[in-house]
């Protein structure tokens, strides 16, 4: 009886604690879908990805049906600019408004609010990509695609904007300023991008020893989503993205735990 | 204790109160129910935090029937707001220099003090937005720091600049204030309904914020922190940018609301002090300079308890030596207008006003001169002030 009153309060607990983190995330979702901000993003998200695949990423005239290179490559470097344009008002805009004293004066645990900010903007990413589901239906149409390699494409597309999305989501608690938030976000963004980026992997083989060339490697966004891009979901993979979620949100307590201090 | 009880047949209606025992300073239920429901009972009740909630699932012996919950409410000093030897310091500069006090229900608490002296930073801490540098704050028996979220589901606050949401409705905005404050349902709709007729927010419920003016943003968020009947309101400069009207309604409903809950409000504006306050702290550069009534605070008025009166056909020399003559007199100050003298009697010792008074009539009557004043100087709360704080330049000289 003890042990199952205990559980009971836990689960209420818990249950007050989703409730509280969907509250956040239904308002964040709903400020991107009021203003036409949202509609603006997705429909720029949708041409670029078009653009990219069809005419830079040489769609037809690789005359295979997979989407790997010409869809899925094109993503960390669509994404480091409209992640972080999505994310970048997440804390900034409540700082700046003052609204974050309203908001950490309600009974709610901090974690609750980052988490529910991040959903919302993670989803709200989500959909826009799930849009895209008609470049999926043409090459299905044209060819005989491998749909294990789609849908281990997007899911990791999926994480990538998720990590993109957690280093923006601290950027944006640092600063009470968006533009200021953007533009660190894509330069930390492209840093982790560019820390596995062939060209730059090859210049430091040459200059460093083997073992740091690998672990700098190992810390890059391109080369965990490339694992993806093949087809494969590896779990190390998606403990890397979820580790860059995780340290991100983690840190961005820290920066506001320091704001409200200050 | 009605209170409870009405909350308890509110909420737990449908699970046949059997009986219910009220002792002075606590309150036993004894619901007869299932074990689940006895714990959802318990939480419930632990979330109004206002109540210590014994929640016991067993059998007492006078009954047969299932497992019972307990309620007990204990009437005790975790009803109070208590601050203790609060400091603040920004880098190497102190906003908040050991600030102490109590608070208790049934009081408006006024904070008074210039701009930049501190008010705002102690209410930041108070309502758990910023931790101090040192001391303590407990809020209804809660420490802010260690149970922070059972402290703030007691209070509801108005923060300086009166922010809210700009890109939503006036309604979504409540609505999602309300749901944060774990209201739903039926009981969110009302909350939402009866804020709106606190704060005359009828006519824009459907606005989106961004479009109201100043006023209607500022009673916005003034319902935001009504909207879950909050035990304790802290609201910080609640009628700055509001008409004389929708000032007096704010003042009225301070009023209203502080005789069941605390309030605790800043203003620098004095007059509101004396309309509804039942306290009123003075605080200057992060420190308590003064606490008390507002009558009290008025009678440290250097005019306070002197006594003025205006007569004519009478000489200036005449009437002020006529009146140092008095024993209870003080300083007398005697100045002519034309034909007619209005002198100013300071008592020899403070708290005599009503004996001075007295004394200076009997000498107009005795005298027989003609007048058409006097009265006793209650003090005036600005004099107090400027007497106590100093202002902004000297805080630039020093």
């Amino acid at each position: 009886m003890g042990a199952s009153l205990v559980r009971t309060e836990q689960l209420t607990a818990m249950n007050e604690g989703f409730r509280n983190v969907w509250t956040i995330s239904k308002r964040e979702l709903g400020g991107y879908f009021n203003s036409p901000v949202a509609y603006v993003f997705i429909v720029i998200f949708l041409l670029l990805t078009g653009f990219f695949t069809f005419s830079l990423g040489f769609y037809h005239e690789r005359g295979q049906a997979s989407l790997a290179e010409p869809f899925f490559s094109w993503h960390p470097w669509l994404y480091l600019f409209l992640v972080p344009s999505v994310g970048m008002r997440l804390w900034a805009e409540e700082r700046r408004s003052g609204t974050l004293e309203l908001l950490l004066t309600m009974p709610i645990a901090p974690w609750q609010a980052i988490v529910g900010k991040f959903l919302a903007s993670w989803l709200f990413l989500a959909i826009a990509l799930a849009l895209t589901f008609p470049v999926v239906l043409t090459t299905a149409y044209l060819g005989d695609p491998d749909n294990g390699a789609i849908i281990s494409g997007y899911v990791g597309s999926l994480l990538l904007a998720g990590a993109y999305l957690g280093v923006t989501e601290l950027m944006s608690a640092i600063t009470r300023n968006q533009i200021i938030a953007f533009i660190i976000s894509v330069v930390v963004c492209f840093l982790l991008l560019l820390c596995g980026w062939e060209p730059v992997t090859q210049f430091l083989v040459n200059h460093v020893p083997e073992g740091l060339v690998s672990l700098v490697k190992g810390m890059s966004t391109w080369h965990h989503f490339g694992t993806f891009q093949k087809g494969l979901i590896d779990l190390r993979d998606v403990v890397y993205f979820g580790s860059v979620i995780g340290f991100s949100l983690f840190t961005t307590s820290v920066v506001l735990r320091g704001v409200r201090g200050a | 204790m009605g209170r409870v009880a009405d909350e308890v047949t509110r909420q737990w209606l449908d699970l046949s109160l059997l009986t219910s025992t009220a002792t002075i300073g606590s309150l036993n239920f004894f619901l007869n129910a299932g074990a689940i429901c006895c714990l959802l009972a318990r939480s419930q009740f632990e979330r109004k935090g206002q109540l210590a909630v014994e929640g016991r699932v067993g059998v007492p012996e006078h009954l047969s029937r299932g497992p019972v919950l307990r309620v007990e409410w204990l009437k005790r000093q975790s009803d109070m707001i208590t601050v203790e030897n609060l400091v603040k310091e920004f880098g190497t500069k102190r906003a908040v220099n050991g600030v102490s006090f109590e608070v208790k229900p049934g009081e408006v608490l006024g904070f008074l003090g210039p701009n930049g002296a501190g008010k705002s930073t102690t209410m930041r801490i108070i309502t758990g937005f910023m931790p101090a540098t040192s001391g303590r704050v407990t809020v209804g028996g809660h420490d802010i720091v260690d149970s922070p979220l059972a402290a703030k589901r007691l209070m509801g606050y108005l923060p300086e600049s009166a922010p809210s949401y700009s890109d939503m409705t006036v309604h979504g905005f409540l609505n999602w204030a309300a749901e944060m404050r774990g209201l739903s349902g039926s009981a969110r709709q009302d909350a939402i309904r009866r804020v709106t007729g606190l704060c005359f927010l009828e006519n824009v419920l459907h606005q989106s914020v961004d479009t109201l003016s100043k006023g209607y943003r500022h009673r916005t968020c003034l319902a935001q922190a009504l909207i879950h009947d909050p035990e304790i309101l802290i609201l910080d400069e609640p009628t700055d940018g509001l008409d004389p009207n929708q000032k007096f309604e704010v003042r009225q409903l301070i009023r209203r609301m502080g005789e069941k809950k605390i309030i605790i409000f800043s203003t620098h504006i004095l007059e509101e002090v004396e309309a509804c306050c039942t306290r009123a702290i003075i605080i200057d550069r992060g420190v308590v300079v003064a606490n008390g009534t507002p009558a009290q605070l008025k009678a440290k008025s250097e005019l306070a308890g002197s006594v003025t009166v205006r007569v004519h056909g009478v000489g200036v020399e005449a009437v002020r030596t006529k009146l140092a003559q008095l024993g209870v007199a003080g300083k007398v100050s005697a100045q002519a207008e034309g034909n007619t003298v209005s002198a100013r009697v300071q008592p020899r010792e403070r708290g005599q006003g009503a004996d001075l008074a007295s004394a200076v009539a009997d000498v107009v009557a005795k005298e027989g001169w003609r007048f058409d004043e006097l009265h006793t100087e209650e003090g005036r709360l600005d004099d107090v002030f400027r007497a106590i704080t100093k202002p902004d330049t000297a805080k630039a000289a020093a």
